[in-house]
């Protein structure tokens, strides 16, 4: 199963997947698109990736998760056209307990946004648009608007 | 068979750098043997818009991200990434 979709993240389907009769906890984490970033309003965002690498470090993430805990992991990131309120990224990590299943869920998603290429553009109730750049001054760059 | 003297890689730019450049990729030929940081030390020859972005980006080598020093191989996909944003 592919980690990146343009399709609705459904966090329910990512449950069945891991659900199972000997683990007993489960916990999710969606990440949602805000309306806004650094004091400005955001109307929507565009999500691309670099698709094999970022299928990979998917991969990589959820079997270094398996060995460091006893838990069942599914993650599964948008690319594509994202709305507000649209869930970006959702992660299901089902275990015996729920000690291991928060632990493991908090590092899958570190682990995503540390490593895995994805990069978002931010398209502003101004008309402006830029990139998210977590290392720049204010979080973003300025983008080439889309039909320029 | 001796070593080649030259290797081709392909260099693709992802998200921000590719609107910084104006494409997504480009051949380049580099002397052998070569690294990440000597086949970026060339691109602003072939490519003058590549000047505009950050000397030492984020790279990765077939897909994993390596170091400047990392070895190229004909053949390689050298990829420059901006700074993750995902999530």
């Amino acid at each position: 199963m592919p980690f990146l979709t343009e399709h609705r993240l459904v966090a329910d389907d990512l449950a069945a997947e891991v659900a199972a009769a000997d683990r007993g906890a489960t916990v999710t984490f969606v990440g949602v698109v805000r309306d806004h970033h650094a004091g400005r309003a955001v109307q929507r965002l565009d999500y691309s990736a670099y698709p094999q690498m970022a299928e990979s470090e998917c991969e990589a993430i959820v079997a270094e998760a398996r060995r460091r805990w006893p838990v069942a992991v599914a993650l599964r990131h948008r690319v594509g056209q994202l709305a507000i309120g649209d869930a970006a990224v959702a992660i299901v990590v089902a275990a015996a307990h729920r000690d291991v299943a928060f632990e493991a869920c908090r590092f899958v998603i570190d682990e995503v946004k540390r490593r895995v290429p994805i990069w978002k553009k931010e398209y502003y109730a101004d008309g402006s648009v830029a990139w998210v750049d977590p290392t720049a001054v204010g979080g973003t760059v300025p983008a080439k608007a889309p039909d320029a | 068979m001796p070593p080649a003297k030259s290797i081709t890689v392909t260099v693709r730019f992802l998200a921000r750098y590719a609107e910084v450049v104006g494409r997504e990729a480009l051949s380049v030929t580099a002397s052998a043997p070569a690294t990440v940081e000597s086949v970026l030390s060339q691109l602003g020859a072939v490519l003058p818009s590549a000047g505009a972005l950050p000397p030492k980006p984020l790279c990765a080598r077939n897909f994993r991200q390596v170091r400047g020093n990392e070895p190229l191989l004909d053949g390689d996909e050298l990829a420059l990434l901006p700074p993750m944003a995902g999530g």
